[in-house]
């Protein structure tokens, strides 16, 4: 029983840390949305989807590298995400926030059909970019260095966001908005900009998760509605609003789903569920959260 | 316009609105550069959300305000703090998440001539022993020193503090009315919601006494001998 096949297991571990990137990124988005806007941004997978849709769409249309699509298409993102909040979100910011969550599922909704529509419902390839094809022999697996990439990427990325918002003025602001936006507005900082903005970063951070998706995963317009409801688990599991925890839970989370893969394949898609339940049990504000 | 510039606050007609609750029923007042003045009156007669007002933080609002001779009532509340306006919340509103320099460091400057980091630390020297500590993990008198000092180095110069006694030492009550004058002789001018009329009188150039969201009564330091028992009337004292 305890005849360990470390080659397994450590592809296993990989594939759980590839997963992990990929919620790391997209519960860190939604966490920071979730501080200063107090909406659970349901769009958030579709954005990641229109990430990588971008990415492929760019491709074919203008040529466009992987590596431009890199810094252009979270931008792109991030310009409808300037668009949704100005014109959709902020009318209906007065009303309860139940109504918002609803638009965002809408937006969602309306998004996911649209690119059904559009390409049909079975993914679309896009190839890795040469520079990373091949890979890595370790002692005990083969690496490839796509998968190496995503999984360093990730980390510099949520690395450099904690930092931003933890250490500098700019995320001071943010941290203040998160507690009283009226009382940081009254010291003359224009608030509704920086809502603004912060719903663009963090939708710009699913974008960017969706190209980097986009070679290891079919491009289709499902993959945002089938991420999203893991990632909404482990937000609830690292505890709303916590940018630190978001990342620890995310990375950690996939790590645990691809230990059950190896040890008891079929509660791999169940087990980030039964922690969720667990927390919700023992720690209901998350693990990182604030009891409140 | 040298009148204009003597006229720190003026308010004519002011009507302020929670929703559907009518709170201030046209309050007409002036604060000239150098005064502090202070608004006196029972819980819920309107002072904090005088200030509120002011600062463009309530639900509705409808008459004139002046602020540094500016219409400020058109202005979006995050404007209001760039005429010159320090507000200092009567919750103190510290930000947990901040340690006490990023608290400090905060609101922008807004005009120069504000105290330097230096300044304020000596000032409340407390602040600097404790600049990297949690802002809500100090005790609520250095609080209180902190939003003071939050706001004093914007280089506002109108302050507009709401409450700032209560809850709090003698010896830090005392410590605060120092300040107050001090900040006096630098030319600032103040407009203080005051429950502690102990505090408030040997500092204070006028009061103004609100109830029921009107204001009722108009004191200068010098009546108030003669017009203590009406005032202790009003607050019912």
């Amino acid at each position: 029983m305890f005849d360990i096949n470390l080659f397994a297991l450590s592809g296993q571990l990989l594939i759980g840390l590839i997963n992990g990137s990929f919620y790391a990124l997209l519960s860190l988005g939604l966490a920071i949305i979730f501080g200063l806007l107090r909406i659970i941004n349901f769009a958030q997978g579709a954005m990641y989807m229109l990430g990588a849709f971008c990415a492929l769409l760019f491709l074919k249309w203008f040529g466009m590298s992987y590596w431009v699509a890199l810094f252009v298409v979270p931008f792109v993102v991030a310009v409808l995400g300037i668009l949704i909040e100005r014109f959709l979100i902020r009318p209906i910011a007065n009303l309860d926030h139940l109504y918002s969550l609803l638009l965002t599922f809408g937006i969602a909704l309306i998004l996911q059909g649209s690119f059904t529509h559009l390409f049909g419902s079975s993914g679309l390839p896009y190839s890795t970019p040469a520079e990373l094809k091949g890979g890595m022999k370790l002692p005990f697996m083969y690496l490839p260095n796509y998968r190496a990439w995503i999984i360093a990427s990730s980390v510099v990325i949520c690395g450099l966001t904690w930092y931003m918002i933890e250490k500098t003025k700019l995320g001071a602001y943010l941290r203040a908005g998160t507690e009283n936006p009226q009382l940081l507005q009254a010291f003359g900082i224009n608030v509704p900009l920086i809502i603004t903005l912060t719903f663009a970063f963090g939708v710009g951070l699913a974008g960017f998760a969706g190209v980097l998706a986009a070679p290891v995963y079919s491009v289709a317009p499902d993959m945002g509605s089938n991420i999203l409801i893991v990632v909404f688990a482990i937000v609830v599991i690292g505890g709303m609003g916590s940018i630190g925890g978001a990342i620890i839970t995310g990375l950690l989370m996939g790590i645990i789903e691809g230990l059950t893969k190896y040890f008891y394949p079929e509660a791999s898609a169940t087990v980030i569920f039964l922690v969720m339940m667990l927390v919700l049990i023992v720690k209901p504000a998350g693990l990182f959260g604030k009891e409140g | 316009m040298s009148a204009t510039h003597r006229e720190k606050i003026r308010l004519n007609n002011v009507h302020a609105f929670y929703g559907e609750s009518h709170i201030l029923h046209g309050i007409d007042l002036t604060i000239n550069q150098g005064e502090l003045v202070t608004l006196l009156g029972r819980n819920g007669s309107g002072r904090s959300t005088t200030l509120k007002t002011i600062m463009n933080l309530v639900g509705k609002r409808s008459g004139q305000i002046a602020i540094n001779g500016t219409d400020a009532m058109s202005l979006a509340p995050h404007k209001i703090a760039h005429l010159g306006v320090g507000f200092c919340p009567e919750e103190r509103g510290i930000f947990a998440s901040l340690n006490v320099e990023e608290n400090l460091m905060l609101p922008p400057v807004v005009r120069s001539g504000g105290m330097s980091l230096e300044e304020i630390y000596d000032m409340f020297p407390n602040l600097y022993e404790r600049r990297t500590s949690r802002g809500t993990s100090l005790s609520g008198g250095e609080q209180q020193m902190l939003a003071m000092a939050r706001i004093l180095r914007t280089g506002a110069n109108i302050l507009l503090l709401d409450e700032i006694t209560e809850g709090l030492a003698p010896v830090i009550v005392q410590k605060l009315a120092y300040v107050l004058t001090q900040l006096k002789e630098r030319g600032l001018t103040i407009l203080l919601v005051e429950q502690n009329f102990r505090f408030a009188a040997p500092i204070a150039d006028r009061h103004y006494v609100m109830e029921h969201g009107h204001i009722v009564e108009e004191i200068t330091a010098a009546e108030l001998t003669e017009k203590t028992d009406l005032l202790n009337s009003y607050l019912g004292v």
